[in-house]
């Protein structure tokens, strides 16, 4: 099977989508890039190169904004409730900050508010997460924010092959679907099939099958727990690592299951720890498989602090695979 | 009108230094001494200095993601600004920041900011202040031609004029944002007639031409510091360097750049109008560059051994005081 970095595989599901259906549109600031220029229009290809190719093949399905988020989510919103399958692009999940109320009050709501009479097809995409040394107005994951709020679906990879398969199965469901990207996986690459295929919602995935602790990591945080628990295995420790994929629904069956078997939990996430996914694994296995704990459930998040900008700083503020480590470690203590 | 020597040569000194700052941490980007998003400001001097000639320390500026000319024009520490890119906790911000959030409050310098027209709203709560306490201050809030879509821009130059604040909104038009033209960014053919519209004044400026921002950027900040609430300024003139350090240039047409350098270099036309009045030598310029290279020079052998952050200064500063209160 052919190897892709997770930026060609988003791409490549983006191509295929666009193919496969007329009312997939791209949208957003720069996605096909140079308009009213010298230059050649459709040559940038969003920021990170992710929408390469699209305006090319498809002028008039990619669409180049103003800098104004809130416009380009609730035209991608508009769009949605008159039947087309829009994906946005917010250039870092941080500007959420600018639309929030398109997603939060006005895409989110509509079914709901409407009696159940209307669908909202759209998908947002966004890069997410830090490791740039890209300081506090770019490095934050917002995942777990926008999981609270029902009404949308959350989508986070962890690698190439989920992020095609998930992003082409956002842009099939009838919902609003917000897609994060962990931009610092967008080069790192893995087996992806050159066809269709999608990945359903709410099914996690199990990374590693192991028997002494459920380890549930999300986003850029799986190959970094994954790592963790392959040293470990020279210790003789084995663990399930789980990467829910979405958090959105989430697959809250996968998880109990597995600490009911392990009897031990370590939820691992780079977002800082309050009102987060760690504290709402964490609570959902109190909550349903307090029984089963052997050990107390260990949270690894950044911690209650913006992103800093220094490396140093940004090295001790996310969470790594020692302090992945060092949790599972100590629920065997 | 005529300018003093002595702002005259500050005017010089501080184009020179943010020339000589923006070449040098392109280098050190280069060379990758210096991590994160960096966005240089080479070409746009003069609009920084026009402007902050006529601000003193208690009048505020609020900047872009492009904003260490701003700063550095509003009297920020250049060493301190070094230190600060290359993530020391002896920055400006204690290696917090980075180049996208370079600030020093005590200087009016109210930051450099990553989220796009984040800035004008805010520019507008120094300025309501400034009319509450009625003690003759300006809030002057720079932004790109890009930011004048965003909501907040909009929100705030109307809300400006509905308090009839002194906010002066700069916006300067380099031509694009990241890789997009103003032509297809803004939807009308007449930018300037649409701020007007707001209802205060703009005055247009050649981004190229110290002299010309500063009158132009005299006549806003004298407008709003009278009490005769918010006004504009328009500088035009393109960045010599990409969006961001590493940008490919796509949008560039042929012999832009080249032109850009050769036609319309702010610290050139800034020496053509001294050769043309005299007012300065060429030897006295010639002085300023020399002691800026070193400034600058010391301010990057400062800033490589200066000290680095620790891990436990992660969660300094987050809040002032933090936890149950006495
Ligand atoms: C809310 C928001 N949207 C998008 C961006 C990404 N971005 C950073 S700078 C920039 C272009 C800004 O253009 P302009 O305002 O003209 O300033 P210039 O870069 O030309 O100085 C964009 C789109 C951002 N930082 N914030
Ligand atoms: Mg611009």
């Amino acid at each position: 099977m052919p190897e892709k970095t997770m930026r060609d595989a988003i791409n490549e599901a983006l191509h295929q989508a666009m193919e496969q259906d007329e009312s997939v549109f791209v949208i957003g600031e720069d996605v096909a890039g140079c308009n009213g220029s010298a230059g050649d229009v459709g040559s940038v290809g969003g920021v990170f190169g992710v929408t390469t190719g699209i305006y090319n093949r498809w002028p008039d399905r990619c669409v180049d904004t103003p800098i104004s988020e809130s416009a380009i989510v609730g035209a991608a919103a508009g769009a949605a409730l008159v039947g087309m399958r829009p994906v946005a692009e917010i250039m870092f999940a941080d500007f959420i900050g600018v639309c929030m109320d398109q997603i939060v009050n006005q895409m989110a709501k509509f079914r709901y508010m409407f009696g159940g009479k209307s669908r909202c097809p759209a998908v947002i995409r966004f890069s997410a997460g830090g490791g740039f040394s890209a300081a506090g107005q770019h490095s934050q994951a917002m995942y777990q924010v926008m999981t609270s709020f029902p009404g949308i679906k959350v989508v986070v990879p962890s690698n190439a092959y989920d992020a095609k398969g998930l992003l082409l199965s956002a842009i099939q469901d009838d919902d609003p679907v917000l897609f994060f990207e962990p931009k610092v996986l967008y080069q790192e690459t893995a087996e992806v099939p050159d066809e269709m295929y999608t990945i359903p919602f709410g099914q996690a995935n199990f990374v590693r099958e192991g028997d002494d602790v459920t380890v549930v990591a999300f986003g850029q945080m799986v190959p970094k727990a994954a790592a963790a628990i392959d040293a470990l295995a020279a210790e003789g420790v084995s663990c399930d690592l789980i990467d829910p994929r979405t958090t959105s629904p989430l697959d809250e069956n996968a998880i109990l299951e597995s600490v009911q078997a392990t009897g031990r939990l370590v939820v691992v996430d780079e977002a800082p720890p309050r009102c987060g996914l760690t504290a709402d694994i964490a609570g959902l296995a109190a909550d349903r498989a307090f029984s089963s704990l052997k050990a107390p459930i260990k949270q690894v998040c950044a911690p209650h602090s913006p992103t800093p900008f220094s490396p140093e700083l940004e090295a001790a503020y996310l969470p790594d695979a020692d302090k992945i480590t060092a949790a599972i470690k100590a629920t065997l203590a | 009108m005529s300018i003093p020597k002595e702002t005259l040569l500050h005017a010089y000194r501080t184009m020179k230094t943010i020339r000589e700052f923006e070449e040098r941490v392109n280098a050190e980007i280069m060379n990758g001494q210096i991590p994160g998003f960096t966005h240089l400001y080479t070409g746009q001097e003069a609009n920084a200095v026009g402007v902050c000639a006529h601000l003193d320390e208690s009048d505020t500026i609020i900047s872009t993601h492009r904003g260490h000319g701003h700063c550095i024009a509003k009297g920020a520490d250049v060493s301190g600004m070094m230190k600060e890119l290359f993530g020391s906790s002896e920055g400006l911000c204690k290696g917090k920041g980075g180049s996208m959030h370079v600030a020093d409050i005590d200087k009016g310098i109210l930051g450099a900011n990553g989220i796009v027209a984040g800035g004008p709203p805010i520019s507008v709560g120094s300025a309501l202040a400034a009319k509450i306490r009625k003690n003759g201050k300006v809030a002057v809030s720079f932004s790109g031609d890009g930011s004048v879509n965003q909501g907040t821009c909009f929100e705030a130059m109307n809300m400006a004029v509905v308090l009839q604040v002194p906010a002066v909104f700069v916006i300067e038009n380099n031509y694009y944002s990241e890789h997009t033209h103003i032509d297809y960014a803004v939807g009308c053919d007449d930018l300037k007639a649409r701020t007007e519209a707001f209802g205060f004044p703009v005055f247009v400026a050649d981004g190229a031409d110290f002299f010309a921002v500063h009158e132009a950027a005299g006549k806003a900040i004298a407008h709003a510091r009278e009490g005769n609430g918010p006004a504009g300024v328009f500088a035009e003139q393109g960045r010599y360097h990409g969006h961001f350090v590493g940008d490919p240039q796509a949008y560039r047409g042929e012999g832009e750049l080249e032109n850009l350098r050769e036609n319309h270099d702010p610290l050139k036309v800034f020496r053509e109008h001294m050769a043309a009045s005299g007012d300065l030598t060429e030897a006295e310029l010639d002085a300023i560059d020399a002691e800026v290279m070193a400034e600058i020079e010391q301010s990057v052998m400062d800033a490589k051994a200066a000290a680095r952050p620790t891990p436990e200064q992660v969660t300094a500063d987050v809040y002032i005081q933090y936890g149950a209160t006495a």
